[in-house]
């Protein structure tokens, strides 16, 4: 009833009440009304439970940031959910409004939580342990032991008893409170206070941090400047004046596959060469760079991601001249480094030429064509197909150095109407039909991605994981416990010492032991009490 | 003859073992019936002291280090003098599961570290080497809880866990020895995979506990606590014992991820990148994060929250099991 009159308050207060006998809430009382449902425990439970819900989709349905080549193949293949997940934000899950929405409302709800539990702490931590209770037989544990004589320092000595156990103890006129534990919820604390932390560390980095890949051929470098990138993204605050000034010469690329029979094919050895300029004027120093051993330059990372094939081509146009010469950066299809391209001889006349195919590292041929069968290159070979033109207008548009666009271009064909396929081993050089020109595979060279980048707000959510982890184990762990002892008086000048116990937390452990044990050490003399 | 022939052998003859344990143990369940009809509910209180004067060791420490002297479950007490025959058979066919479950232990330790020796490495570079040394931590925790807290009335989902596991492992998992790919050459590897071999253990038996919990509880309720079951601890104390184990799980598994979001920083240049892997531990440790705080909520202990323990492990093992088979991404080191 009241949740739909809270839903609106506004509305709600400039209109009578529907029933007069409920109490008025108004906008203030509405809103905390909101507040207290946002920031109790069941809510919190429902919104970790559509957090663990929202983030499933994410990881069976692709996801454009991760790989938007299949996002695009999903689309093609499901005309009617593709467009309909796309609305839905499930190929970006993560960043979508629904994903955010919930998880910034369970911080809000957890915001909303520590504070008060906070407040609620500090006051108990410089409040004195709870009243002795008036039947200390009522409690979960309870003992009672008889004094043989008169002992007026009993009172004295279960306190002292407690500290040792470190508790903290207020004696009062006839009984001792005690209480240990208090680190239980400084723990629980702790460790919500660490996660907001590590939120913060992860938002700095989207923030002012920035990731980009370039495709590196050995005996080539790279400089960290933005027109170096093959693809960049950088938070919203970032500048481009925060990329740091270094440059990197790939000097050698090794790499080793598996040729036993066990994972044949599998990496076993990625190591690349490299020499580090780190800045303009520096000196270069060599160093190794590998799959877990990133270069560190400033605050910038460089990891070696990914690497691949670029064969050497030399193509000639139709009057002999070179229009083309060098390598050609090609991208793995498959584990085997089955890899595709394109070569573009825009300069060649009278017509300007492209080939477009596969270059394999192991050539095999099959029913299903030529194919790679092991990813080092063994028995490389070059496939292609050609396309001729007219020579294009210098336009200054970006293209796909990947891919062909054959949009003012012609298949070169056979007489039998066939497309023209060029198969080449190194060293061989074909002529195309019609006196078009030639082309040659000269040799191959490897190429590595690096990928380079920046997460500023890393030591931040590393320490707050820390401070987690370890609030995590306190408040799991640690076991609140109060202890009460009172002295009655009983028959014929003898004294009985009550010992009563209670666990705070559910999981209890071993308390009716540790009540029967001080009851049983106060009922020895003092001089019997070997110190600890 | 290699350390790998011997591996295999070690292997398969532990999942013949298990599985022979798992038939005695069922017979131990079996025999059980003659045992009849526990009076349930009002003995409950009675029982939850009780099991906790008796047996203060277990509930002082941590799961993993239990100590104190050998002592008889609390639920044994119940009925033995009904028929003392079938008292005697449920305590041999026990004893049997054990002695079994232990051979086929030993089996299977061998088996991971002849694996070692084969592999000149650590044994978890890919998914049947994780399966069999998490099967190894998995029985090896409900050995020492045999040994220290009788808590031998787990044998029967445990061996049968175990049987699988280990088949799992030796036939659908299977691979040669082989050196490991460059992604995984880093301290890290040990880090990670440890940890999360051993979570992995405990949120097993915390899980196998929610569901015998529910179980009981449910035949609490109806009064219809018979056979086996009556030999059960009480399920609040079945409940705790599950809880002691998760919220040991719980921080081990906090830093697992957290480990692997290292690891992934120096490996792959970010810490979390939505890798379905990554996803999947996420939504794993926020299931238990719920199962920790329904705990402390009104009307979602009990049941409710053994429920989500039981989701929670779902979602661990899919997360190895379903992730690895159905789904690429970059932890795909399963090698089948």
């Amino acid at each position: 009833m009241t949740t739909t009159k809270t839903r609106d308050p506004a509305a709600e207060s400039s209109r009578p009440a529907p029933q007069a006998d409920l109490p008025r809430l108004g906008w203030r009382g509405g809103l905390r009304y909101l507040w207290t449902q946002l920031t109790s425990m069941r809510t919190a439970l429902i919104l970790l439970f559509a957090l663990a819900l929202a983030a499933i989709p994410g990881s069976l349905v692709p996801q454009r940031r991760i790989s938007p080549v299949r996002v695009a193949d999903f689309i093609n293949e499901h005309p009617m959910l593709g467009p309909l997940y796309d609305n839905l934000g499930l190929f970006g899950v993560y960043s979508s409004p629904w994903f955010s929405a919930i998880y910034l409302l369970l911080f809000v709800s957890l915001v909303g939580c520590i504070i008060p539990r906070t407040i609620v702490y500090a006051k108990a931590l410089r409040a004195r342990p709870p009243k002795t209770p008036l039947n200390l037989v009522r409690l979960p544990a309870y003992a009672a032991v008889e004094i043989a004589d008169r002992d007026h320092d009993v009172l004295d000595r279960a306190a002292a008893a407690l500290r040792r156990r470190h508790y903290r103890v207020d004696v009062r006129d006839d009984s001792v409170a005690a209480e240990r534990g208090y680190l239980r919820e400084a723990g629980n604390l702790v460790f919500h206070v660490s996660l907001i932390f590590v939120l913060i560390g992860v938002a700095i980095g989207v923030l002012f941090g920035f990731r980009g890949t370039s495709v590196v051929i050995v005996g080539q470098g790279f400089s960290n400047n933005l027109t170096q990138y093959d693809d960049f993204s950088a938070g919203a605050r970032f500048t481009d004046g925060d990329l740091v000034p270094f440059s990197v010469s790939l000097k050698g690329f090794d790499v080793k596959f598996e040729t036993g029979p066990v994972q044949r094919g599998a990496a076993r050895l990625f190591r690349a060469d490299v020499e580090v300029t780190d800045g303009p004027g520096a000196a270069p120093r060599q160093e190794i760079l590998e799959v877990n051993k990133p270069l560190h330059v400033g605050g910038t990372t460089v990891h070696l991601i990914g690497h691949g094939y670029a064969p050497k081509v030399t193509v000639k146009d139709a009057q002999g001249n070179v229009a083309f010469s060098g390598p050609v950066v090609m991208l793995p299809q498959d584990g085997n480094f089955s890899s595709m391209g394109a070569i573009k001889a825009p300069d060649a006349r009278p017509e300007r030429l492209a080939f477009e195919g596969f270059f394999l590292p192991t050539a095999a041929l099959n029913e299903e064509g030529p194919h790679s069968i092991f990813p080092d290159a063994l028995n490389p070979a070059l496939f292609v197909n050609v396309w001729y033109g007219p020579p294009k207008v210098e336009t200054g548009k970006p293209e796909n150095v990947y891919s062909l666009d054959t949009a003012g271009l012609s298949q070169l064909k056979e007489a039998d109407g066939e497309p023209v396929r060029i198969g080449l081993k190194v060293g061989d050089g074909v002529n195309l039909p019609d006196g078009k020109g030639s082309i040659q595979l000269d040799g191959w060279v490897r190429w590595v991605k690096l990928q380079i980048g920046a997460t500023p707000g890393v030591p931040i959510s590393l320490i707050a994981l820390g401070f987690a982890v370890t609030g995590l184990c306190l408040s799991l762990f640690v076991r609140p416990r109060r202890v009460w002892i009172r002295v009655r008086g009983g028959e014929a000048a003898r004294n009985v010492v009550e010992v009563g116990g209670l666990d705070r937390a559910d999981a209890r452990a071993g308390l009716t032991e540790d009540v029967a044990e001080l009851a049983a050490e106060l009922s020895r003399r003092p001089e019997d009490v070997s110190p600890r | 003859m290699t350390y790998e022939y011997y591996s295999s052998l070690a292997l398969v003859s532990s999942v013949v073992v298990y599985a022979l344990a798992m038939l005695a143990h069922a017979a131990e369940w079996a025999a059980a019936r003659r045992l009849g009809v526990t009076k349930p509910a009002a003995r409950e209180l009675v029982d939850v002291v009780a099991a906790e004067m008796r047996r203060p060791e277990l509930a002082q420490t941590g799961p993993e280090l239990v100590e104190g002297p050998d002592q008889p479950d609390s639920g044994l007490a119940v009925d033995s003098e009904n028929d003392p025959a079938a008292s005697r058979r449920v305590e041999q066919f026990g004893r049997i599961g054990v002695a079994l479950t232990i051979i086929g232990f030993l089996l299977s330790v061998a088996g991971v570290v002849t694996r070692a020796l084969a592999a000149h490495r650590a044994p978890w570079g890919n998914m049947f080497e994780f399966t069999i040394t998490a099967m190894v931590l998995f029985v090896g925790v409900y050995l020492i809880l045999v040994w220290r807290a009788g808590l031998r009335w787990l044998g029967l989902p445990v061996t049968l866990l175990a049987a699988v596991g280990n088949g799992l492992a030796v036939t659908v998992f299977y691979v040669a020895v082989a050196p490991l790919v460059p992604a995984l050459h880093s301290v890290w590897f040990l880090i990670h995979i440890v940890a999360a071999a051993i979570s992995g253990a405990a949120f097993t038996v915390g899980g196998v506990m929610s569901i015998l919990y529910l179980i009981k509880k449910r035949a609490e309720e109806r009064g219809t606590v018979r056979g086996y079951f009556g030999r059960l601890p009480d399920s609040r104390r079945i409940d705790l014992i599950a809880y002691r184990f998760l919220a040991f799980a719980f921080p081990l598994w906090t830093f697992t991820v957290a480990a692997g979001a290292i690891w992934a920083q120096y490996a792959w240049g970010r810490y979390w990148g939505w890798d379905p892997k990554e996803t999947w531990a996420l939504v794993t440790w926020v299931i238990y994060a719920c199962y920790l705080h329904a705990r402390s909520t009104a009307g979602w202990r009990g049941t409710k929250a053994a429920v989500i323990a039981i989701i929670g492990l779902a979602s661990f093992w899919f997360n190895f099991v379903g992730i690895n088979l159905l789904v690429s991404g970059l932890h795909s080191y399963a090698g089948i």
